[in-house]
């Protein structure tokens, strides 16, 4: 076990320094830097000064140095400043990642506990009026863009109640700021509760098939009981893997979804940095975000040994 | 007690302790009705072994799956008859007091141990749950008892054991710990289908003589059901042949052996590989087989099932099913040449 975690370490280093070189590289490929875009947008352009600025943001050296000058900073926890607002880098991503996070988590915790009880109900129900309901949603969940269903809870909101939570930065109670992530979490988390809800089907469908469900039931379990203590069970270590797969995949549901809801988080701001060719926003972000799916991934290996004894991480 | 002619365990005396009477298990395919289990009829008493020997397919398992009524449904369904244990019919109890008979008074051990384990629960907790379901003990007092009984199966180092997941086992090992399971809370009736099936030989008899050893040490009584007469011979004491989903002879295992009336059972007697004959100390030539196949239970013929593959076979044969009835004392068979053959072979 030991001898697999170093392993596991050392191969999400590979991984993080590949993730870096290729965003790197094709920041740099990506036509224009940011200081084309700002003379253009002035309509004027004079060339000494762009010079001075792109020397200044040491644009012009060859991009081998400048990827060296970016690593060696990023393990001395120099992230460079933002090309756009002149901040630390780390005073413009710091503050809106727990906004973000809290979005993504609670779109996890809404596919979950939405998914796996109608992915069982359906199985267990296999073929009956409820089951053809569910699959019918799931369906739809997976075809809805989640910026339309976004938009349709949006207006939903507004018809009904007459309100929608806006985003504040200090929400008056946990209350208030769970309403107000609930919304957007859900337009994202709908999409991913209907692949969790299909697997868990699919995969419970395959287990109470097993012999060792009939042996359940032969020892008098109710079939409650045996659903859920021995078809469970064995059914939710596929599920684990999506889960964990879709924790990754919100990010790109969040950035059109926190633009509908208006929410300043981490994803949207990417995609404001990376059309301002703001590198060292883009950079880091892109490298914090590979982080989090690097560590995801193993804790979902690790989940996977800790809930299947067959799994064991040898050396 | 109703008596019906049609069951050679009617006339058995007291110490029954399951009594089927005519038992219809039928599956509604879409291929159209299947009777995989058609008025069969049989008892067992305390400490007694009955063997339910057939081909695959001849309703042999739908047979022990209705006794404890978990016959997939659909598409199954048992249409009639009547399972008596201890005077009640278990066919009419509500699923919940259904529930209280399965795993303790009738329990049941299946064909593949590598599959019929949960494989993400210890063997200590798998064999634990019918004691909390049943006794009422608390998981700590279910696990103590779940390690006795890991002893009772001659596993060695029970403690260890108990703690262990199924693919930490070897396939006797699984088979011995699902023996224990079915046994934890001492049932009246233990139904073993095709328990040694899937095992080595060697481990084959060991099973075999664990099952014997713990029925005696016990007093259940063993339903065993396997396509294996070299299984039948060493354990069981009367034995039941299934034909297409009905019984085709009955009898003490000893004088089934040594002359069956029924010329299905003579085909499956003749079509097991001896020693002898391999070696070639006796002049026999090729294994015996019965030739053709299984009727589809779909499309049963008019008259005898096994008409089609019988060399004994006349039009009388073809033409109406016989009547299962006592050919000579404890000797049941549903054939209509039997006295004749049984006879041409006597003189």
């Amino acid at each position: 076990m030991g001898a697999y975690l170093v392993r596991r370490l050392a191969l999400m280093v590979l991984t993080l320094f590949g993730m870096s070189v290729v965003i790197f590289v094709l920041l740099r490929i990506v036509p224009g830097n940011i200081a084309d875009i700002l003379f253009d947008s002035a309509g004027m352009v004079d060339p000494a000064e762009k010079a001075r600025i792109v020397a200044e943001l040491g644009l012009d050296q060859p991009i081998a140095a400048q990827y060296l000058k970016w690593i060696g900073g990023l393990f001395q926890g120099d992230l460079g400043y933002s090309y756009l607002s002149e901040k630390p880098t780390i005073e413009e991503i710091a503050p809106r990642i727990p906004i973000t996070a809290k979005l993504a988590l609670l779109a996890l915790i809404f596919s979950t506990v939405i998914g796996v009880p109608l992915g069982v109900i359906s199985a267990v129900r296999q073929n009956s009026g409820l089951d053809y309901v569910i699959r019918v949603l799931s369906l739809s969940g997976l075809s809805l863009p989640s910026f339309w269903l976004g938009l349709l809870i949006l207006m939903a909101a507004v018809r009904y109640f007459g309100d929608i939570p806006i985003y504040t930065r200090t929400p008056a109670s946990l209350w208030d700021e769970l309403l107000l992530y609930s919304l957007p979490a859900a337009a994202v988390g709908f999409r991913s509760s209907a692949l969790v809800m299909r697997l868990t089907r699919s995969s419970m469908l395959e287990v109470l098939r097993q012999d060792y469900i009939r042996t359940a039931r032969s020892k008098g379990a109710s079939a409650a009981a045996v659903n859920f203590n021995h078809g469970l069970r064995n059914a939710v270590l596929p599920v684990i893997t999506i889960i964990g797969i879709e924790a990754a995949f919100l990010l790109g549901g969040l950035i059109v979804t926190e633009t509908v809801f208006n929410i300043p988080g981490v994803a949207r701001f990417l995609v404001e940095a990376i059309r301002w060719r703001d590198y060292p926003i883009v950079q880091n972000l892109v490298m914090f975000i590979a982080l989090v799916v690097v560590v995801v991934n193993l804790i979902v290996d690790l989940l996977y040994s800790a809930l299947d004894p067959r799994i064991r991480y040898a050396d | 007690m109703v008596v019906q002619s049609a069951s050679a365990s009617a006339a058995l005396d007291d110490g029954v302790v399951l009594d089927v009477r005519g038992l219809k298990t039928y599956f509604y395919t879409r291929q159209g009705l299947l009777k995989a289990v058609d008025d069969v009829s049989f008892a067992v008493r305390k400490g007694e072994t009955l063997a339910i020997v057939g081909e695959s397919g001849c309703g042999k398992s739908i047979t022990a799956l209705s006794l404890i009524r978990l016959v997939p449904t659909p598409p199954g369904r048992i249409v009639g008859g009547a399972v008596s244990l201890a005077g009640t019919d278990l066919l009419r109890l509500d699923e919940k007091a259904m529930r209280g008979v399965r795993g303790n008074d009738i329990s049941m051990i299946f064909q593949e141990p590598m599959t019929s384990l949960n494989p993400v629960m210890t063997i200590g907790r798998q064999i634990g749950e019918a004691l909390i379901l049943h006794q009422g003990l608390t998981r700590a007092a279910a696990l103590a008892r779940a390690v006795e009984m890991l002893q009772l199966v001659r596993i060695p180092e029970p403690e260890q054991r108990a703690r262990d997941y199924p693919h930490q086992l070897s396939g006797g090992m699984r088979q011995r710990a699902m023996i224990a399971m079915a046994l934890a809370c001492n049932p009246k009736v233990l139904i073993a289908d095709e328990p040694t099936t899937a095992l080595d030989v060697t481990i084959q008899a060991q099973i075999l003589d664990l099952i014997v050893d713990l029925q005696r040490q016990l007093g259940t009584a063993v339903i065993l059901i396997t396509h294996d007469l070299g299984v039948v011979a060493e354990t069981a004491q009367r034995v039941i042949v299934m034909y297409a989903g009905r019984k085709v002879e009955e009898a003490p295992a000893s004088e089934l052996f040594a002359r069956p009336l029924h010329p299905y059972t003579s085909g499956l007697m003749a079509s097991i590989p001896r020693l002898d004959l391999i070696r070639g100390h006796v002049e026999a030539g090729r294994l015996q087989e019965i030739p053709g196949m299984v009727p589809a239970l779909t499309d049963l013929p008019t008259g005898c099932a096994f008409a089609p593959r019988c060399q004994f076979a006349v039009d009388r044969c073809h033409a109406d099913y016989p009547p299962y009835e006592e050919k000579r004392p404890g000797r049941w068979a549903a054939c209509w040449r039997s006295d004749e053959l049984y006879g041409a072979a006597h003189a």
